[in-house]
């Protein structure tokens, strides 16, 4: 099984390790992972700021990068909502390549619904040498609303052991909204810090999610206030042993 | 209503920081947020009832012209004068008109939304009639000398302590902060108003083409007053309001108070068709309904016609994150929230609107809550891309979108930047890991810090461990 990985530009960028961390998981699964050099973005910062031209013209180029694999997996819920649901149901609806973008959407898997939906991995061996400990998971937006991603990571989180202390409003946006933590700073950092009060109340050290730019900015505003000791990591980086 | 939309960023900031309305809307969010989904959960046909609802909404909008006139036919038939405004001030001229021919004095007036986009009071105290509000919320705000943050629970944003003083300013009778005290003072108040008013003026949340009737959901009786008492009823409301038949009224009734509070059923659902009849002890002896346009026509057939399907429940503001963080005045025009965002661009220009499109992270609450199924979060993209391709963003933003295409779609610019990119973030974030300022991103960095790169990007890393050989990791 030819898996091809989207490593998304913001792990590329800031942190490669929640790549290798999805990595080393699909290949401990025995898939044969490839990661084509030349992937930059999925187009989603240009399609919500209404440059849909050029998102057009990335969704295109991720659609030729990734034709040859069996399936194509991303550690984001927000990539993938943006080639699962918006290349298909918006950017190329249609079009001539809507048949073709319908094909790459039933192929493409957010990581954690691929671990467990397709590879039907089981992370209970795992519990005894990860010793995860308690942790509390915030909801990415695009994972939960545009792909349903609520229960995956958490199954997989408490098969290898983890325990998980729910924070009030896990579900609710933590204010990033890619160019909208830029553009309207401080009502994004004031949600942020919404986000932040409800993970001290969890009183969970570690606050767990499936989006680097949600955890960017919710670890970003920790630091800011303070708080140096809550660890912030991708739920890929917990799975694989890999939390730094 | 004055447009100050263009303000929003500014107008959001101080809203951010205002104690008093920080704690006012704390409290409305478990009201509207749990109770609409305790309301919910009474019924297990919710998603069915939503489709039904949105396909509803969208067939008659597609019929928009017959459902109009066949509305018209059947009030007509039982007495009703029918007006049709093609803009905010027809509709007002409309309306003084009828004031001025039946020497009216005073009008007292129920809960309008669209009253307050036409500035209908102003219009009216302009030509020397004296508006009185009866919506608890709205008199209290006629009182503020301030409008609506709320479409449903207009006086959201105000706290019982506020009200004391404005009561003791209007009412002149000692402070009371006991809340059924004060809604009985201002109940006394309202009582000889209704019985005084020579016109009442009602909005309506739907009209129904089959029997001709306007309807009026509140939890106050008072538009059973406004309707009933004075001699002349005014129905002012938007041409999308219509629905076919009494029927679709049953389903639409059943997701709008549960969207909105969190109510099973309003305590009052008022219902209006026609004048006076021979041998009622109750009504009008004209009533006039004002059907406007405003705006609403140039959607029929556009990209954004979904909007249309709008039953004003408030439920995507309740759950919008931004709202509940700023409050509705920041907004700057009649609907605030995620329908705002869409509804202001489309009522008053793009230029006019500012950042409201782009108010808003796309977290998709709104979307899912909304019980017509409106895609409000496409509607706003929609906008965003009008305002990049008539460059109404900022230079800087466009500027960094242009960079940002440039480098994205040319692979090996792309990896050398990004090298590039990530050492120096490194070298910025020194020994913590961790930027705290940096030029063009302080919108992110005044209130956060940016936890920096590594130093290699994972595609530099991917090829080093590759030309190792063998497995990865």
């Amino acid at each position: 099984m030819k898996v091809g990985l989207f490593v998304t530009c913001l792990v590329d960028l800031v942190r490669p390790n929640i790549g290798f961390a999805a990595l080393k998981l699909l290949e401990d699964a025995g898939c044969e992972v490839v990661v084509p050099a030349t992937q930059t973005c999925c187009g989603q910062p240009g399609y919500n700021s209404g440059a849909r031209e050029v998102s057009k013209t990335l969704a295109r180029k991720v659609l030729a990068e990734f034709r040859d694999c069996d399936y194509v997996v991303a550690p984001s819920g927000s990539c993938s909502g943006q080639m699962k649901v918006h290349a298909v149901e918006d950017l190329f609806k249609g079009e001539p390549e809507e048949e073709e973008f319908r094909a790459l959407a039933e192929k493409w898997y957010e990581l954690s619904d691929f671990l467990l939906a397709v590879l039907r991995v089981d992370y209970t061996k795992l519990a005894d040498e990860r010793s995860i400990g308690t942790l509390t998971y915030h909801d990415s937006c695009s994972g939960l609303r545009e792909l349903n991603i609520k229960a995956q990571p958490r199954v997989l989180l408490m098969d290898a052991g983890a325990s998980i202390n729910e924070m009030i409003d896990c579900e609710k946006c933590c204010g990033f909204g890619g160019t909208f933590s830029v553009k309207l700073g401080e009502i994004s950092t004031r949600m942020a810090e919404n986000k932040c009060a409800n993970i001290r109340l969890s009183g969970a050290p570690m606050l767990v999610g499936g989006d680097l730019g949600c955890l960017l900015n919710i670890e970003g505003r920790l630091r800011r206030t303070g708080d140096e000791t809550t660890k912030v990591a991708h739920y890929a980086e917990v799975l694989a042993g890999m939390v730094k | 209503m004055e447009v100050r939309s263009m303000h929003f960023k500014a107008t959001a900031s101080g809203k951010l920081n205002d104690a008093v309305l920080q704690g006012a809307m704390k409290k409305a969010k478990g009201k509207f947020v749990d109770g609409r989904a305790a309301a919910v959960a009474e019924i297990d046909v919710w998603q069915p009832m939503r489709t039904h609802a949105a396909a509803l909404r969208d067939l008659t909008i597609a019929n928009l012209d017959a459902y109009l006139l066949e509305f018209e036919a059947n009030a007509t038939r039982r007495g009703a004068i029918v007006h049709w405004a093609e803009s905010a001030a027809e509709a007002n001229d409309i309306i003084v008109r009828i004031a001025r021919d039946n020497a009216v004095k005073i009008a007292t007036k129920s809960k309008s939304m669209v009253s307050e986009e036409i500035s209908l009071n102003d219009a009216l105290d302009a030509a020397g009639v004296e508006v009185v509000e009866t919506d608890l919320g709205e008199y209290i705000l006629q009182l503020a000398k301030e409008p609506p943050s709320h479409i449903v629970a207009p006086a959201v944003h105000k706290t019982k302590e506020q009200v004391a003083d404005l009561f003791v300013a209007a009412h002149h009778k000692p402070r009371l902060t006991d809340i059924p005290s004060m809604t009985l003072e201002a109940r006394e108040v309202l009582r000889e108003k209704f019985l005084s008013a020579d016109m009442g003026i009602s909005g309506a949340n739907f009209v129904i083409a089959e029997t001709g009737t306007t309807l009026t959901v509140t939890n106050e009786g008072n538009a059973d007053m406004v309707t009933t008492i004075p001699r002349i009823h005014v129905v002012v409301t938007g041409i999308e309001k219509v629905i076919p038949t009494l029927e679709d009224f049953a389903t639409l009734i059943r997701l709008l108070p549960r969207s909105a509070i969190g109510q099973t059923v309003s305590n009052y659902l008022t219902l209006t068709t026609g004048v006076k009849g021979e041998g009622d002890l109750d009504g009008p002896e004209q009533m006039h309904i004002v059907l406007i346009d405003a705006g609403r026509t140039k959607l029929v057939g556009s990209d954004m016609q979904e909007m249309l399907r709008c039953i004003r429940c408030g439920a995507c503001m309740n759950h919008c994150p931004v709202y509940q963080n700023v409050g509705g005045h920041a907004y700057g025009w009649v609907y605030p929230g995620p329908m705002g965002s869409v509804l202001t661009p489309t009522y008053v220009g793009i230029e006019n609107a500012g950042d409201l499109p782009n108010a808003a992270t796309f977290c998709g609450e709104c979307q899912v809550v909304c019980p017509v199924k409106i895609p409000l979060p496409d509607l706003m993209r929609k906008w965003r891309e009008r305002q990049f391709t008539q460059q109404l963003r900022p230079w800087s933003e466009r500027a960094g979108i242009a960079v940002w295409s440039a480098f994205a779609t040319r692979p090996t610019l792309y990896a050398w930047s990004t090298r590039v990119a990530a050492r120096v973030a490194a070298l910025l974030g020194g020994a913590k890991r961790r930027i705290t300022w940096l030029p063009g991103l302080d919108g992110w960095t005044d209130g956060r810090d940016m936890p920096a790169p590594t130093g290699k990007t994972f595609r530099e890393l991917y090829a080093a461990r590759r030309s190792g050989g063998g497995r990865l990791l």
